[in-house]
């Protein structure tokens, strides 16, 4: 091995036999070492994420505002969520802005993939062009596009004669959605069309040579050749951007702060707004657990249509 | 496309070129929009033509209402740290895991730290907002501490099939050498892990740098603020004044933006490795 510049910090006690312990998994031994090198992270990692959740897990079952005294309450927060208009409208419009953020950023970005893996010059440098918005904090660029959504497209708007376009979408009830998807699929597509070039790259060109020695055509080729062999790639740009989408907060935080009126507040946006700043930590946390509960269903529908499209 | 022979066909098509340069437009033109309100007076703000005359001052400006150079060592001081220590930490977990999947312990181990990248953030986040004020933590170092701590499922499920591609053979020429786990480690595979160590550096180092979520609920102090939390502090006390406010989100762009024009193609693979693994 070459000379590496990572100086090993541990003392040269190797000639020293580590003790070495049984499995039943494997009649192998492990190296001590590996236990070190494992068991603190783990207790770390359990302090840090475990712990927490199950902390939260116990507060959602008490009154607490997150300071002082509090007692313990049973179910009634989850009986309080479940009658909260607040509450059942972030839900209704987390899902209704994921599912709409998911279908666009992944049509676009196939779109994008298919384009920046075809003939066309200065690829790389196009590529990262595309790739620009993956890199920008979502707050500071959504300032930007609040600022955007304010006055030049309501200016533009007006000088078209366009009426719903005159006023800006942030402070209508109706459209304040629109900017929150919009900047979630402008910074999505980025990553996603990453994904799909990679697996547009794992297509051989012989293939296409043969289909168009059959005359196929190009619609015929992509949906025909390219759709079922980046199958994989489809999947896991689905489940990682629905899973992104129905986190959405930052977008949310810098376009509209929730408004007008709770229309834009999705359930990230609620826990943290209600949880932190409202005085409802314990109503929140149990909130939070209902939202784990809806997210792993979620994720188990995923899994098992994903499951039964790879068996085909 | 329909004359295509059976020679591989490498002829630019400007067509779908110059296509492509009109989509780029959706991403270059508010970058374009960002740089010329910076530059412009109150009264100019808001069209996409050129300042009449550049106003540099507005950084001068900005960079002083919002204490810019604080937040600028915050942001760099944690995403450094957090850059390192993960790397110096997650790698040795992954290796670990990686090396002894046939243990129950280890395997066990591989998907109590995979599990988490299932529990989503908002879900932990009162609580964790919680425990590190109780515990002081609610500062950089404790910020630090969770990109370290919070990253690891992520990391560890990057690097693992990694490191089953390396042949263990290596290893077990520098044990019968005598060497300890931990030097082979050091000294054989970490150096060999490097194209996946560029993509967990990459990706943490753009997460500490560009989240927003975790410093605001983590920390307290409003000395210990990074960029993003700065931004959203004095989002509100910039009230009309858009060019200001526009060069304070420009400086908040630009060392990242600076970073990858010149290490584009690195950040751009590094990342696309992670993701197809």
């Amino acid at each position: 091995m070459s000379a590496t510049v990572v100086s090993s910090k541990q003392p040269a006690a190797s000639d020293k036999p580590a003790k070495k312990r049984k499995s039943a998994f494997s009649k192998r031994k492990v190296d001590r070492a590996f236990y070190w090198m494992t068991v603190p992270a783990a207790i770390i990692f359990a302090i840090f994420l475990y712990v927490p959740f199950i902390r939260g897990i116990g507060y959602s079952f008490t009154n607490s505002q997150g300071y002082g005294n509090f007692k313990f309450v049973g179910l009634h927060n989850y009986q309080a969520l479940f009658s909260d208009d607040r509450v059942g409208h972030a839900y209704l419009f987390t899902f209704f802005i994921a599912i709409i953020i998911t279908v666009l950023i992944n049509f676009i970005s196939m779109f994008l993939a298919v384009l920046l893996n075809s003939k066309i010059a200065f690829k790389n440098g196009f590529r990262a062009i595309f790739f620009i918005p993956y890199i920008l904090g979502t707050l500071v660029i959504g300032y930007v596009f609040k600022y955007i959504f304010m006055s030049p497209l309501p200016a533009l708007g007006k000088a078209l004669g366009i009426g719903w376009l005159s006023e800006s979408m942030l402070t209508s009830e109706q459209h304040a959605w629109i900017p929150v998807v919009f900047l979630a699929v402008w910074q999505g597509v980025a990553y996603s069309t990453l994904l799909y070039i990679a697996g547009l790259q794992t297509i051989d060109d012989e293939i296409y040579e043969a289909a168009s020695i059959d005359g196929v055509n190009a619609w015929q080729k992509f949906w025909k050749i390219t759709f079922p062999l980046i199958g994989p790639f489809v999947t896991i740009n689905l489940v990682l951007s629905l899973k992104n989408a129905l986190g959405t907060f930052d977008q949310v935080v810098a376009l509209t702060e929730g408004g007008p009126n709770s229309s834009t507040e999705t359930v990230t946006y609620l826990i943290w707004k209600g949880g932190l700043t409202g005085g409802e930590y314990a109503y929140q946390t149990a909130n939070a657990v209902l939202f784990f509960i809806v997210l792993a269903i979620v994720a188990f529908i995923q899994l098992g249509f994903s499951r039964s499209k790879e068996q085909i | 496309m329909k004359d295509k022979t059976f020679h591989k066909d490498h002829r630019i098509n400007w067509w779908l070129t110059a296509l492509t340069v009109v989509l780029s437009l959706t991403v270059l033109i508010p970058l374009y929009f960002t740089i010329v309100t910076a530059l412009k007076t109150p009264a100019e703000a808001g069209s996409f033509s050129l300042p009449t005359s550049w106003q540099w001052h507005n950084f001068a400006d900005a960079s002083a209402k919002v204490d810019y150079p604080r937040a600028a060592l915050n942001s760099a001081i944690i995403t450094v740290a957090a850059v390192v220590l993960t790397l110096l930490t997650n790698t040795f977990v992954a290796y670990a895991v990686a090396r002894n999947m046939d243990k129950r312990f280890f395997r066990f181990l591989y998907y109590f730290f995979i599990a988490a990248m299932f529990v989503p953030f908002p879900v932990v986040m009162l609580p964790i907002a919680k425990q590190m004020g109780a515990w002081h933590l609610d500062n950089q170092f404790g910020l630090i501490l969770l990109y370290m701590t919070l990253g690891l499922g992520t990391n560890l499920f990057i690097a693992t099939g990694f490191i089953r591609s390396i042949p263990p053979s290596l290893e077990e020429a520098a044990r019968v050498d005598g060497a300890s786990t931990w030097k082979i480690f050091w000294k054989i595979i970490f150096p060999l892990m490097s194209p996946i160590n560029a993509t967990i550096g990459i990706l943490t180092a753009l997460w500490a740098w560009n989240d927003f979520l975790l410093p605001l609920i983590v920390l307290t102090d409003q000395s210990n603020q990074t960029i993003p939390l700065a931004q959203y502090v004095f989002s509100s006390q910039f009230a009309t004044n858009y060019p200001m406010a526009f060069s304070s989100y420009l400086m908040a762009m630009a060392p990242i933006l600076i970073v990858y024009v010149f290490a584009q193609r690195w950040v751009v693979s590094g990342v696309m490795r992670g993701a197809v693994k």
